[in-house]
This record gives C-alpha cells, structure tokens and sequence, in this order.
C-alpha cells in the first residue's frame, strides 16, 4: 500500500525524523488559511501516487497566502499521470544548500533490509541509479542489531563532511530504520534530505509503501489507505477478497491462483487477444467469491468475453460452477463466456454446469483459442 | 530418489486442528505420507483422525516421534513464530504452506533458519511432493506421477498446470518443489537445480518463474556453469503491467527489472529451454531426453 506523502512525512516527524512545518488541505481557501498560519514563503505540493509531480506542474512556490491559495486552486482537480488530484501539502518552503538521498528497501537477494544513501539526491535520483550506481552506497541491516552507530555515523560522512551535519543525517537513518519496522514498510525513502543555509538537516519530501500483509496487525495503518488513488473496481474486489487489477483489453479473466492468473494472460496475448484484467479468485474459493469476480468482470464495459481458468487444488470445481449459475441468476450476462474446469470436483463442476446450459472445457488452450475468438465476434 | 522428501520423511502437522491443516493432513495421510504427529498449543493429548498424536509444542512432538520434517499450516500472525519453532526443535527441513507472512518477518526468521542449518521451504507455497513416496504441502496427489522429471515453481496453481501436462503424456516427476511467491522465501530456484543435479533419479528440470526479483536470472547463471541435466523454462506474467503487484507479493516488475522478456532471455542464453506456453512443455522435454 502506498502511502501519500503528507501521510509518510507526519510518520517520519511522529519517530523523531526533522521536516518542515506543513499542513495537508483539501480546498483552495484551506491551502490559503495553511499558508498564512505558517507565515512564509509556502511551497504548495499535489499529494498523488504518482512520482514526476514538479514535473507536471503540481509543486509550486508561494510568497503570499493569495498565491498559495491561486496555485491550490490549480493544483486540486488536476491530473497527473491519470491521477486526479484530492489534496495538497502546504510546507514552509526551505532555502536549500544541498540534497541527498536516503532509503531503504527490504533487498530480495540479502533477504534483509538494504540501507541507500547518496550524495546526489534529488529528482534525478533514478537516473543516478541507473547510470552511475557507484555513487549509490549500500548497508544490509542486520534485523537483530538494527542499524548500528558507526555504520550509520560512516554513511553521515558519506553525505557531510561537517561533524554536525554527519550527526544530523546519522540519527535521521538510525530513526529511519526504526520507523521501517515499526510501520511495516517494504520501501522508505528521503529524497531529498537537504541542508539549509542556517545548516539544518531536514527530510523534504518521503515516500513510504508498506507491506500489504502488516496491516491486519497495524490498523493505525490500515486506515491510511487513500481508496480514492484507486480503480473503484479494485477497491470492489478487495473488498470480495479477491485480487484484480484492471487493464485495457476486451478478455475479461477469472482464474484461480496468481501464477495460473498471469499465465492465463499471457495465453491470451499469444492467441492474440488482450486481457481486461488479472483477476485471482484466491485458494478457498466459495461460490459467493465468484459471484462477486463476475459481478467485477461484466461491469467493465470493455469486456466482450468472458474466460474461466479454473485447475481445482483447494479451489473446488463445484463451488465454482454454482457460483456461476447463482451469478447468472443474479444479473444476466451480456457477453460470452467460455469455461475451463479441472482438477478436485472437475464432475461435479460440468454436472452443475451442464444442468444449466453451460458448457465446461478441460484444455487451457482450447478454451483461451475460444474466448479470444468469441471477444473478437467470431464463432469458436 | 526423489530431492528433499520420500519414504522416510516423518511429518509433524503444525496447526493439525485448524480447517486448511485438519483437510490437507487428511489429504497427505491418505496419500501415503508418513504423518507422524500434529502440534495444537492447549490440544496435547489428543489424536487427529484416530491415529496421529497431536502435542502442544513441536519440541515435544520431536521427542515423542523422531518426526524429521514440519508443515505449517497456521494463520499468517503466527507462521514467523511456528517457523521458529520448528527449528528450535531441530527439524531439518520445514515446509510453510501460509500465505500472507509480512516480508520483516521473514527478515528476522531466515537468518535464524540459515544459522541452525536448516532447510525452509516457503513461505507463500503449495509445499511438494515426490510421487508415490511422500506428499508435503496441498499439491493434489492424483495430478502427479512417478518418474524422472523434477519441477520447480513459484507458483501453485500453474504448477498443477504443467505436471497435469507431464503426467497426462506420461512423463513422470522425481519431485515436485513449490517454493513460493514471496519476495523472501527460505529455499531457492537454485537449491533446488542443484539437488535435481544430485538426484541420480532425475533426469530434465522444468523451471516455472514468474515476474519480479532476479532469482530467475540467478538460476540461470548456475544451469549455464553449473548444471549437466536439461532444464526447461517457463516465466508467467508477459503480459503484467509494470508497478503492480499480480497476487504474488514477489510479482511486481520494478522500473525495467524483474520483466518476463529480461528472464525468458536469461533462460535462452543459458541453454534452458524457454517455453512459450504451457502446453510446450512435452515436446520441448522430449526432444532433450
């Protein structure tokens, strides 16, 4: 889950990260009130998931409150990289002498937590990474020790050369560390950690996504989740405890597991349709779960066929068949549908569905040929 | 031969009682596996379907039993700690079928698995079987086949998938490994094409990966330097858009790393045989046996 930045910055004040004095507001004249409470130049920030937000128009500075009013006003409502704007974060705008990188991410082939930190911070960051990755320092953090005073000291110097400024940035990671255990992250970054003339060191901007199975255990977490940065269908989906993720094409999938899921996908594209969506129905699927897949896939007016991918494990052949008869009766399906059964229950499942005038393959490829052909109007 | 598990696995069922550990240790006691002993915390004393023992800790269960191997089955909140537990009590080889383990958990309990020397398989997988011997985890029985094929997956059910098309042109498996769909997971592509090299019985590997991570990249790195035996390869999610993550906590492409188009190269490289589709798997297994 990702957080917003306003919600990840007041996570990094609440462990004892410096940032500047701001505020989150949802109209024009709030921005306003925010910028004249703070007394300063303002910097006004559109708080979406999307990274490149200067970029797009949606970070501006303010002398007045007028215009930091004028530029929430334009900032709020505006679409960046397909997401609408809801909020913005006023901040205390910072006279900056320097920006530096630092983040953490929890590292695949370490299997720990990876400590980065650059000198060369900023909005190019990932260009940095990708071109000159030496200026790129990397920590494991062992989880038993957490991050230790000098590693921590050694990577302040990496940054500063002043003794004060290396402190600073020193407990900056040492709270960052902390934090990202605390809050469950599987990414936390700062970038940029600046300096400032009067020589403070200050987190200017954060991005935290935490692990999306910490937050049955962290509900004070949990209910950050900003569902309006999301395709109301997967909200509807999470909600039936399904996964799915919409896409563009006009085969609308329902298959049961995650690597079956993609798989299914990209059989799809090679028998040359496009999949609607990835949609996984999960292990113990009852037919209230399929129900809901197909109450999702019909909504998507894109969908010109349906296809069922079902090999039964714990998934059982009939809990799907009746949750596609009990569908049909609920609401009638306009397109095509095309169904593969194997695996547990395989003839109870035809039986149940044979009963109701539905048809039942036990090929994949067969039935994805088919759908592919019936999304494109032509007989199978 | 088989790798990992056979006829002399001794099986302890953590979380026995609960509903997906009470179903599924039917299913492996049915199947032939050894299951020797179940653990329940405040349930010690009594039997699981007449036969099975079931005892409050794993310790105790390993004194009464000599059992050698651990499933779990526990809800995500408590597999971290069953995991443990398992090898606190010495139990070589440990099998984590439970979805949804927060990744810091894992952060903490594999070096712990590592320093004791044992073997995790998991978490966020179907476990594995080698036909006709033993059967730990939820891979349905009767899909599978004794014979000379080892498999390797991310994933559950396009596993089932590709040995259902093994099985049913009659080419056999030595063992089938699902080790799992999460980013950190205790025993890798590479664990497994080693030990498939070792087994005298095996004689192909087919390798299903998927997108995210570069464990795919790195396994082919250790076919190409390492490996004598075929391997064949599979990588779902040529389709999956960038950033998302497809089911799988693993399944996530990272700005350009992590693609199925960047493994499937890999793969070829390497020599392994990249499949297209599922279905290719026979003939492409075929032609190099």
């Amino acid at each position: 889950m990702n957080l917003h930045e306003y919600q990840a910055r007041d996570l990094l004040k609440r462990y004892g990260i410096p940032v500047p004095d701001a505020s989150v507001a949802d109209t024009a004249d709030q921005a306003g009130a925010i910028a004249q409470h703070l007394g300063g130049k303002v910097v006004v920030k559109a708080q979406v998931h999307a990274g490149g937000r200067g970029k797009a128009g949606g970070v501006k500075l303010a002398a007045t409150a007028d215009e930091a009013r004028a530029h929430a006003a334009k900032i709020l409502g505006m679409t960046i990289k397909g997401l609408t704007v809801h909020k913005v974060l006023v901040a205390l705008a910072t006279d900056i002498t320097s920006e530096s990188y630092v983040g953490i991410i929890v590292d695949r082939s370490s299997q720990r937590p990876v400590l980065m930190v650059s000198a060369a911070g900023g909005i190019d960051i990932e260009e940095v990474a990708a071109k000159t990755p030496e200026k790129i320092q990397r920590l494991p953090i062992d989880p038993r020790y957490g991050l230790l005073d000098h590693q921590a000291l050694g990577l302040g110097f990496a940054l500063y050369k002043d003794i004060a400024q290396a402190r600073a940035a020193a407990d900056v990671m040492k709270k960052l560390a902390v934090a990202f255990y605390a809050v469950g992250a599987s990414l936390a970054e700062i970038n940029p950690l600046v300096t400032t003339s009067a020589g403070q060191v200050l987190a200017l901007d954060a991005k935290i996504v935490v692990d999306d199975n910490e937050l049955d255990r962290r509900p004070e977490i949990a209910v950050l989740r900003d569902a309006s940065a999301e395709d109301p269908s997967e909200v509807q989906a999470r909600a039936a405890g399904l996964t799915f993720i919409k896409l563009e094409g006009s085969v609308g999938c329902c298959v049961n597991g995650a690597g079956l899921a993609m798989a299914t996908m990209d059989l799809v594209k090679y028998y040359g349709g496009e999949p609607a969506n990835f949609l996984d129905i999960g292990g113990s699927s009852n037919p209230q779960k399929v129900v809901s897949a197909l109450r999702i896939i019909t909504a998507d007016r894109s969908v010109k066929a349906i296809l069922f991918n079902i090999f039964g494990g714990i998934t059982r052949g009939d809990d799907v068949a009746n949750g596609i008869v009990q569908a049909t009766k609920e609401f009638p399906l306009k397109v095509p549908i095309v169904i593969r059964l194997t695996g547990t229950n395989e003839a109870q499942g035809v039986k149940i569905l044979t009963a109701a005038g539905f048809s039942a393959l036990t090929d994949m490829d067969d039935a994805v040929k088919q759908a592919v052909a019936r999304a494109k109007g032509r007989a199978a | 031969m088989s790798i990992f598990v056979n006829r002399d696995t001794r099986l302890v069922v953590q979380g026995i009682t609960g509903r997906d550990g009470s179903f599924h240790s039917k299913q492996m006691l049915a199947y032939g596996t050894q299951v020797v002993a179940g653990v329940t915390p405040g349930k010690g004393g009594q039997t699981f379907e007449g036969t099975v023992p079931v005892f409050n800790t794993v310790a105790d269960a390993v004194a009464a039993t000599r059992a050698n191997a651990s499933v779990i089955y526990v809800p995500a909140a408590f597999a971290a700690s069953a995991i443990f537990e398992a090898v606190d009590a010495g139990i070589p080889l440990v099998v984590c079928i439970t979805e949804g383990v927060p990744v810091l958990d894992m952060t903490k309990v594999l070096p712990f698995v590592h320093e004791r020397g044992a073997r995790l398989i998991g978490p966020n997988c179907p476990g594995l079987i080698s036909p006709g011997q033993s059967k730990v985890g939820i891979i349905p029985g009767n899909i599978c086949q004794a014979g000379k094929i080892g498999v390797v997956s991310r994933s559950g059910t396009l596993t089932y998938e590709i040995i259902h098309q093994l099985s049913t042109n009659g080419l056999g498996q030595s063992t089938c490994v699902g080790i799992g769909g999460d980013p950190l997971i205790g025993t890798n592509f590479i664990h497994c094409l080693e030990a498939f090299e070792r087994d005298p019985e095996t004689r192909a590997v087919v390798m299903i990966g998927e997108i995210g991570g570069t464990d795919e990249q790195q396994a082919a790195a250790f076919v190409q330097s390492g490996m004598k035996k075929p391997v064949v390869g599979f990588i779902a999610g040529q389709t999956a858009p960038p950033g998302r993550r497809m089911g799988h906590a693993g399944a996530i492409i990272s700005g350009s790393s992590g693609t199925a188009a960047e493994k499937m190269e890999a793969f070829a490289r390497a020599g392994i045989a990249v499949m297209k589709r599922p279905a290719d798997v026979v003939p492409l297994l075929r032609e190099r046996l």
